[in-house]
């Protein structure tokens, strides 16, 4: 019983202790777990896959760094899945350190060979045009203009003289648009702005805690599809054929899972054990 | 007057805002816009406000060598070492270009910084679920039943684990079914709650009936 | 219709409707009749291959053109937009398959140069001209194109951009909106008349005084977060408008308080707040400035010295009522772990359980909007919560309608709820 009760009463930095052993020991496995695609993932891949070679898509990039090991691999699945189909990529910020995680997802997929191969041009087959304060403003503003919107791009070229931007107005010449969202402005404001008033084709990536919040929309049709954390991630890997980091993180996201239902299992039963003695040393002292 | 005045102004401008929604004629389509610009330029300048109090707390703390003043210092020198480099040393690039000493402090201290602070959260969801998910009641069984359905269902080992089961009735299916019926109706409920206390809210603020944000009773 | 005209014998209506002179009227009719009848036959054969490139294959030819074009002006906006619709060419996902996409042209005369103004890709029937000018007469053309050749479109008829005083999409919100706001002030109104509202407890909110209280009896402080978000949130006013009802129960019960921010706005807000509170209660004396203070806009450099601030100075009351984001089970388990009571507040509905999980008391959304009026017992407040109640009342009403209606087969009802 005493037991039971040193249980309940147990050091939270027992627990923090053996969830960093849970979490760090798996990344050094190579181990690549069975993961099923969700049809909420697949909607979104497919979305990207029916789109034919030079069409435009719009990457929003709406989170920072904390987000960054959650929201990248998604950033680098969908630019590789984007350049293997030649599709012309856009990329925008509505938090400030957004075009830059969308640089560094760049940095990265240029060193796969098969993008590498391509010879991806800046200003033809893609562009970052910055971070532009206004969050939802932002998003109601490129519904009429996005020269207007984004003047100039990331490095201060003017967008109108960017071979890839001519042609381009608004949402109406956007083919798809994919968010990449850790909070506010994010998936909600592009729903509510770009799907509701301008019609645009909308796919999310978004944190394992907000994307429960987009499951209404995905079953309105307000929203084609949408990632959820690391798993929405890998799923996508997987559905891409090309198992990458998010893949591999899994291991390690579900043995901490195991280890979180653990704890939980042993302190419901110690829960239980302590409850029964309470319960008649209550009755004791009654009589 | 001074309680008068924004108050006046808090209710034109939101009774303005709200008939521009229904309005698109000029020049009420570029209302929203225009309110919204003129806010970010006071936000803007009110941030220098923020980051004097900043300097002016941490330093006199320092100064006065009251509890913690050490931290003050480490606070101040934080704030120098980020933004002199952001601003003068830049090169003549742009001062978030990659190569730049603001974006390897960037690089190299925020972003290990943000991710540490969020992975802490690995941590403290296992120790307040420890604590939490306790079978009190009825529908704390529940609860805890769902996070358990949800956590293994969402993972591989869940997988693994009722594979041998039929489609239908393994983990991850379990899962995908509570996350799209009864969180999704959940969620649905409690914005449209939300929703209205918003709309309740704002009418008060508009018409002046909640003043205690302005100092008002 | 342009031989019925001209076989009526009666044509004075006609005449009084359209013409002065018979003979005119008469060859009007009869060029008409030439439009209609043969005009339509004469359309397929209008394609104009326009030929791209040095050599042309004898088996290559232009794609069917784009026909139905119907330009008008784009509904419930503020002008300066024609909406374009066409039927897609035959050879678009069908034929030949040969069609990569569209190209729009305009004009302001029918027969006049048309110049380019946008393109779409494969598939798509419509393209917005966001680019005209009011009260003036445009006409479209839509061209197919393939890799070297294209086809082009009879014009559309003229169509004039206008700007319209009222969004008829958005008649629904309207609608919605008075009904609640009729709610609100009707039950404002019988409140003022005297009459008492019944509100159930908030659990939350009753322990507000034992919070305090506790941190008084302790001699420790009390700590109160208002959220990370700025001045335009509305779960930061109520998390202030909460602040007053706190700062006055500090006043009077000499605990300290300490308010950091994560917005300067905020800070100055609160500090007008809290002044006000201290100055109601009696004790001006006691407030001072360096109470609230700013720490950072950012958000887990906010987390991280909110937590080092609970580990160092160990109040026994902690508030956190406000706009949160994934900072929420830092600050709580953090709070959690120094054994302070907590009461958490927000209408952010992704931290709701993580707050529920972690802290004492939780408001949960609309509860924490109704703090305000809860906490001041004022009437005209109470009121607007019970109009609030009947707005819920319908919302529910309309659901169990349209599960009844959807569970019927009937999906119309539906579409008069979709905002624009």
């Amino acid at each position: 019983m005493k037991f039971f009760e040193t249980l309940l009463a147990i050091d939270r930095r027992i627990i923090f202790l053996l969830v960093a052993i849970a979490v760090t020991l798996p990344l050094f496995s190579k181990a690549i777990l069975h993961i099923e695609v969700s049809p909420t993932v697949k909607a979104v891949y497919d979305a990207v896959e029916s789109l034919p070679p030079g069409s435009k898509v719009l990457a929003s990039f709406d989170y920072d760094p904390a987000s960054a090991p959650e929201l990248q691999p998604m950033a680098l699945s969908f630019f590789r899945h984007c350049f293997s189909k030649d599709l012309k990529v856009i990329i925008i910020g509505l938090w400030p350190q957004g075009p830059v995680q969308a640089n560094i997802a760049l940095e990265d997929i240029f060193r796969d060979p098969e993008i590498k191969a391509k010879n991806l041009k800046y200003g033809e087959d893609y562009v970052n045009l910055g971070y532009m304060a206004g969050n939802e403003i932002v998003i109601q503003s490129m519904g009429s203009d996005i020269h207007t919107t984004f003047p100039v791009d990331y490095s201060g070229n003017r967008t109108s003289e960017l071979p890839l931007m001519k042609g381009i107005k608004n949402f109406d010449n956007i083919d798809f648009v994919y968010n990449l969202s850790a909070g506010y402005p994010g998936t909600m404001e592009w729903v509510q702005f770009a799907v509701d008033r301008f019609h645009a084709i909308l796919g999310a990536g978004n944190t394992a805690v907000q994307a429960p919040g987009m499951y209404p929309y995905v079953q309105t049709g307000q929203l084609v599809g949408v990632l959820g954390g690391m798993k929405g991630g890998a799923e996508y890997e997987i559905i891409a054929k090309r198992p990458a980091r998010a893949v591999s993180y899994m291991f390690s996201q579900g043995v901490s899972h195991a280890v979180v239902v653990f704890f939980v299992i042993i302190g419901n039963l110690a829960f239980f054990a302590t409850r029964g003695k309470k319960k008649e040393s209550q009755e004791v002292g009654k009589k | 007057m001074r309680r008068e005045v924004p108050l006046i102004i808090t209710g034109v401008v939101g009774i303005t805002l709200i008939m521009s929604f229904f309005i698109p004629h000029t020049p009420f389509n570029r209302l929203e816009m225009l309110f919204t610009h003129w806010y970010q330029i006071v936000a803007a300048f009110a941030i220098v406000l923020g980051i004097l109090n900043l300097l002016r707390v941490n330093l006199d703390k320092a100064y006065k060598r009251q509890k913690d003043w050490f931290f003050g210092l480490v606070v101040v020198a934080s704030f120098l070492l980020i933004v002199i480099p952001g601003f003068l040393f830049s090169g003549g690039r742009s001062f978030q270009e990659p190569g730049t000493p603001f974006f390897q402090i960037y690089f190299y201290v925020y972003v290990p910084l943000m991710s540490t602070m969020f992975a802490l959260l690995a941590f403290f969801v296992a120790s307040a679920s420890y604590r939490a998910f306790r079978a009190r009641n009825k529908e704390a069984t529940m609860l805890l039943l769902a996070a358990f359905f949800v956590m293994l269902g969402r993972v591989p080992i869940g997988y693994y684990l009722s594979s041998w089961l039929p489609e239908n009735y393994q983990l991850a299916a379990v899962a995908d079914w509570i996350m799209d019926f009864p969180q999704t109706a959940g969620q649905r409920a409690i914005m449209i709650g939300i929703a209205l206390g918003i709309v309740s809210n704002s009418l008060r603020v508009i018409l002046g009936l909640e003043r205690a944000y302005i100092g008002g009773e | 219709m342009g031989v019925f005209l001209f076989l009526r014998k009666d044509m004075s209506k006609t005449r009084h409707l359209f013409f002065e002179s018979k003979s005119t009227f008469f060859f009007l009719i009869f060029v008409l009749s030439l439009f209609f009848l043969f005009i339509p036959f004469s359309a397929r054969a209008e394609e104009t291959p326009e030929i791209e490139g040095e050599t042309l294959q004898e088996t290559e030819a232009p794609p069917a053109p784009p026909t139905d074009i119907v330009a008008k002006d784009t509904p419930n906006d503020a002008g300066n937009s024609i909406t374009i619709t066409w039927m897609k060419s035959e050879d678009d996902g069908a034929g030949r398959n040969n069609v990569m996409g569209y190209e729009i042209l305009r004009s302001t005369v029918v027969d006049g140069e048309y110049e380019f103004i946008g393109n779409t890709t494969v598939g798509a029937q419509q393209f917005m001209d966001t680019d005209t000018k009011d009260k003036v007469e445009y006409f479209y053309k839509i061209k197919a194109i393939t890799q070297v050749l294209s086809s082009i479109s009879l014009p559309s008829r003229p169509a004039m951009s206008t700007q319209q005083w009222f969004n008829t999409d958005r008649i629904n919100t309207l609608i919605a909106v008075l009904t609640i706001s009729f709610a609100i002030f009707y039950f404002i109104r019988r409140a003022r008349g005297g009459r008492k509202l019944y509100v159930r407890k908030i659990a939350g909110l009753e322990a507000l005084n034992d919070a305090v209280g506790r941190a008084t009896e302790m001699g420790k402080k009390v700590f109160y977060v208002p959220g990370i978000m700025d001045m335009n949130s509305m779960m930061t006013i109520a998390g202030i408008t909460i602040l007053g009802k706190v700062a006055q129960l500090t006043a009077e019960y000499e605990t300290k308080l300490e308010v950091p921010t994560s917005r300067s706005m905020v800070m100055v807000s609160c500090r007008e707040t809290v002044k006000e509170a201290y100055t109601n209660a009696g004790r001006p004396d006691a407030y001072n400035d360096d109470m609230i203070y700013y720490l950072t806009d950012d958000q887990f450099g906010f987390a991280a010295a909110v937590d080092g601030l609970f580990v160092r100075e160990k109040p026994a009351a902690i508030f956190l009522q406000g706009h949160f984001f994934a900072e929420s089970l830092i600050l709580a388990e953090t709070g959690n772990s120094i054994n302070a009571i907590q009461i958490a507040g927000t209408a952010a509905v992704a931290q709701l359980p993580f707050f529920v999980a972690a802290c004492d008391y939780t408001l949960i959304g609309e509860e924490f909007f109704a703090a305000s009026a809860y906490l001041s017992e004022d009437p005209k407040l109470l009121g607007s919560i019970k109009g609030q109640d009947v707005g819920k009342f319908l919302f529910l009403l309309a659901i169990l309608v349209g599960v009844i209606f959807a569970t019927a087969g009937i999906f119309d009802l539906s579409k008069f709820f979709v905002t624009r």
